[in-house]
């Protein structure tokens, strides 16, 4: 890990903050092409969220985006990774936050922390079927209140189904 | 006769809600309660669709999502494959973008004016909005040869060059459009209707702006300067003076101001843009089956809406693995409610015009 | 002149003529508003159908007239019907005391060129026109409809509250000129050698601002505005129906500007009475000036339509309330007060 800070000196203090709060639950930091990758369990999710913003200053959640990994999840690997896309205004650091979650499982909602989450979380759920736990009124958000399965899963095929719209 | 709450339903199909948004509003006696928006009318399956084409043929499909400033989704989309494959691109073809994302905004900002003045009551501005905008989208025709879904930016750099007489026709156009907003100036700045129906009306205060994701020019009439220009400068960006124009109060008549004064900094941009204009490629060698290895990456620019961001996943194939589009309009339009609530139900349209938004971009 | 034309025939003439010079302005003016803010707004308006696009009108009433009648099961039949009716209806009743110019002698007959003359023309006048109301709120109610409910309580709150200020500057015309007679006012002009519209600017101020906000024109035209409320009272109205309130407004408009001409600005009178230069003015007919100067006012409210824009419901109220009103009040008790001195 403290080979990852390099790239981003200025993150430097506040990631070895983090892992040292939260032992067992940042997984990795990784950096690729100038963007910094934290991975962390469930559990973690909203505790790293709310330090970040509260201590290091994270105030923008900019997206919430949702991977299918059904073809590239190895055995046990888990079928949803939602990352989320965090900015420090101003300064402009951006920190992505990777979570992997299974189909049933739910996540906690980010709403407390980040109101800006409220849409992106409805999108998320009516495009992959993520569920967030805590969220003021999840439904869908593109597609009608009674369209059954969720469009962008890698088993959705492209051009819909019957019994669909 | 008073009643108490009533369920109004504006949309989809109504004159001012810029495209098929439905507005579900609880009214009380004229006061706003609470704004519901429904979207999805105009959803496309667009990020569904980017996975099964390759990263070119990507490209022409964002122009249809902020079809008002279809330069801007070019550029944001084609920025981020190049962070991802590492794709260098020559400086003239960076500041030929410039030049082009910068006429885009001007021509996005007009069109959000006549628009906004419409909806206000104020025809005639509509018409004077457009026809300025019609001098930017000859220039685009003369470019590329489309005037609204223009395809101008292409992986790797662009393609078509800028020479001499198309950058002396842009510089005309660019000395006409002062003198149009003037005129426009003249008739709503100081008007005392305008102001009754934009000062104070759909207040944010800045924690709140920044709580709810806003971006573009909405926050910054909150008083928060954050440009992505100038905060993670993109395309020779840093390499350009201009002034990020800011608000006080967040509210329409701020959101105004600071979009009026946006078209002048564009103005100023370009001219510089054209005046230093280096020599050299268009576009940068990128193979015709562009394979890109396994990697993820972000990155945002900052759009006439607000700050516009792609999310691009690659596979190691010449098709993204998943594509993501973080859309300024979807996420400003979240703040709809925050600013309606406690103003009149006449207000509703003036505030969903200042924001600004794009159906296109709102439900891919 | 045998009785059969003077009792049946020229009455049975100037009917048809009072209901013609309406729909004729309003013909003329759906034209003139078309290409007028057209030309403002920099592009042309309709210009195809006919020299011009006079017929654009024309074409117009005709694509109205073969439009289908729609009425929602939930409306209200009898009021829906009537509403159209009663709104044109009132426009037009006020025609019959308008008059148009001196009467004319023609040998040992006097053709007036009025259907009725009463000494309270003025107020009858008001009068009518403001059962043009009943047609707003009864077309609003029996739409059964949100927005059209919405508009038509708009529309009949900003009638009613303007209609203060124009009767307290109508009253103050009356007290000068001793009289509510309209010919009377007229002559009482000619006479004084000053028109009213000069002698009394604030009258004509107040009364102007009341009257674009009476005939529900922009900048005071939130009820049927648009980007707000779909087109407020008449959203449900189609066909025929539909262009009885378009032609009623246009109407009533000329209705207006009727008055504030013969109010205002003498009626039929030529202008620079005094100035013996300009004495061959006088031998133009006393209906041409009348014509060119509704022509004015009609070209006022158009101009004013393409420049501002609209007042906030809220903000139209206080404007009344706060300044109108009292402006109109205080302007009358200085016009008493002059008359009083004298």
């Amino acid at each position: 890990m403290p080979d990852a800070a390099a790239d981003r000196p200025e993150l430097r203090p506040a990631l070895d903050a983090l892992a040292a709060r939260f032992p067992g639950e940042v997984l990795s930091v990784d950096v690729d092409k100038g963007d910094l990758t934290v991975r962390l369990g469930k559990a973690g999710l909203i505790p790293v969220l709310r330090a970040l913003k509260e201590e290091a200053g994270f105030n923008a959640l900019e997206d919430v985006i949702v991977l299918d990994n059904l073809r590239t999840a190895g055995e046990g690997g888990k079928r949803f990774t939602v990352l989320y896309q965090l900015c420090r205004f101003p300064g402009a650091d951006r920190v992505r936050l990777a979570v992997d979650v299974g189909e049933d499982e739910g996540l906690d909602s980010a709403v407390p922390v980040y109101r800006s989450a409220d849409w992106a979380e409805r999108e998320a759920f009516d495009m992959f079927g993520v569920r967030f736990e805590g969220h003021p009124g999840l439904r869908r958000i593109y597609m009608p209140e009674d369209f059954e399965g969720h469009p962008l899963r890698k088993d959705f095929p492209l051009e819909g189904r019957d019994g669909g719209v | 006769m008073a009643f108490k709450e009533i369920d109004l339903n504006m949309g989809p199909q109504h004159p001012s809600t810029h495209g098929v948004l439905r507005l579900k509003l609880a009214v009380d006696n004229e006061v706003v309660l609470s704004v519901e928006p429904v979207i999805g009318y105009l959803h496309r399956g667009m990020e569904k669709l980017w996975e099964s084409l390759t990263y070119t043929q990507v490209v022409p499909l964002t122009d249809r999502l902020d079809y008002l400033a279809s330069l801007s989704n070019n550029l944001g989309y084609v920025l981020t494959v190049e962070k991802l494959a590492g794709i260098e691109v020559p400086r003239r073809a960076r500041y030929i973008r410039v030049v082009l994302a910068e006429l885009q905004r001007l021509a996005s900002h007009l069109a959000w004016l006549g628009f906004q003045a419409n909806d206000i009551g104020a025809m005639s501005v509509l018409l004077y909005g457009f026809e300025a905008r019609e001098t930017v989208l000859d220039i685009f025709e003369e470019y590329c040869g489309a005037r609204l879904t223009i395809h101008g930016i292409r992986i790797g750099g662009v393609p078509h060059d800028l020479d001499a007489a198309l950058a002396a026709r842009i510089r005309k156009v660019l000395d006409g459009i002062p003198k149009r907003l003037a005129d426009i100036r003249a008739l709503l700045d100081d008007n005392r209707i305008w102001k009754q129906r934009t000062v104070g009306i759909g207040r944010i205060a800045a924690g709140d702006a920044i709580a709810y994701g806003l971006t573009g020019p909405g926050l910054r009439a909150c008083g928060l300067a954050w440009d992505m220009r100038k905060d993670i400068p993109y395309s020779s960006y840093d390499e350009f003076d201009f002034d990020v124009p800011l608000g006080r109060n967040g509210d329409v008549y701020d959101r105004y101001l600071v979009r009026l004064e946006e078209i002048c900094q564009s103005i100023r941009i370009v001219r510089q843009a054209l005046d230093g204009l280096p020599e050299g490629e268009t576009s940068a060698k990128v193979p015709r089956v562009l394979k890109v290895a396994p990697a993820e990456v972000f990155h945002t620019i900052e759009a006439p809406k607000g700050v516009l961001g792609f999310y691009i996943k690659s596979n190691g194939t010449d098709k993204p693995e998943r594509v993501k589009m973080k859309s300024p309009s979807f996420i400003n339009l979240q703040s709809l409610e925050h600013m309606c609530k406690g103003n009149l139900f006449s207000d509703v349209v003036g505030i969903l015009g200042s924001l600004d938004i794009v159906l296109g971009e709102i439900d891919k | 002149m045998t009785p059969f034309v003077a009792d049946v025939l020229i009455p049975v003439g100037k009917i048809v003529a009072v209901i013609l010079y309406p729909m004729i302005m309003v013909v003329v003016m759906i034209w003139l508003e078309r290409r007028v803010v057209a030309l403002m707004q920099g592009r042309l308006g309709p210009n195809r159908v006919g020299f011009q696009g006079v017929l654009q009108p024309v074409a117009d009433a005709v694509k109205l007239f073969f439009k289908e009648d729609i009425m929602q099961r939930q409306a209200d039949a009898f009021l829906f019907n009537i509403s159209p009716v009663l709104v044109m209806f009132s426009s037009l009743l006020a025609f019959c005391f308008v008059p148009l110019g001196e009467p004319i002698r023609i040998g040992t007959y006097t053709l007036t060129l009025w259907i009725a003359e009463s000494p309270v023309g003025l107020l009858i006048i008001l009068g009518l026109s403001s059962i043009s109301v009943f047609g707003v709120i009864f077309g609003g109610w029996a739409s059964n409809s949100k927005y059209p409910l919405m508009g038509a309580l708009r529309s009949v709150v900003q009638v009613l509250s303007y209609e203060i200020p124009t009767g307290l500057t109508v009253l103050t015309v009356a007290f000068v000129a001793r009289s509510m007679d309209l010919v009377e006012i007229v002559r009482r002009q000619e006479a004084s050698g000053t028109w009213y519209g000069f002698l009394m600017p604030v009258s004509f101020i107040v009364f102007w601002i009341s009257a674009i906000a009476e005939t529900n024109r922009a900048p005071f035209d939130l009820p049927e505005a648009e980007s707000e409320l779909v087109a407020g009272y008449h959203t449900e109205y189609s066909g025929m129906k539909f262009a009885f309130f378009y032609m009623a407004e246009y109407a009533h408009m000329v209705l207006v500007s009727s008055l504030v001409v013969i109010l205002f600005f003498g009626g039929w009178l030529p202008p620079f009475p005094s100035v013996k230069a300009l004495a061959f003015l006088h031998a133009v007919p006393g209906f041409v000036w009348y014509l060119v100067k509704i022509m004015f006012f009609l070209y006022l409210y158009v101009w004013i339509r393409a420049t501002l824009p609209r007042y906030r419901f809220d903000s139209l109220i206080r404007l009344v309330w706060k300044w109108l009103i009292p402006l109109a009040l205080a302007n009358f008790l200085v016009v008493a007060l002059v008359r009083f001195l004298r």
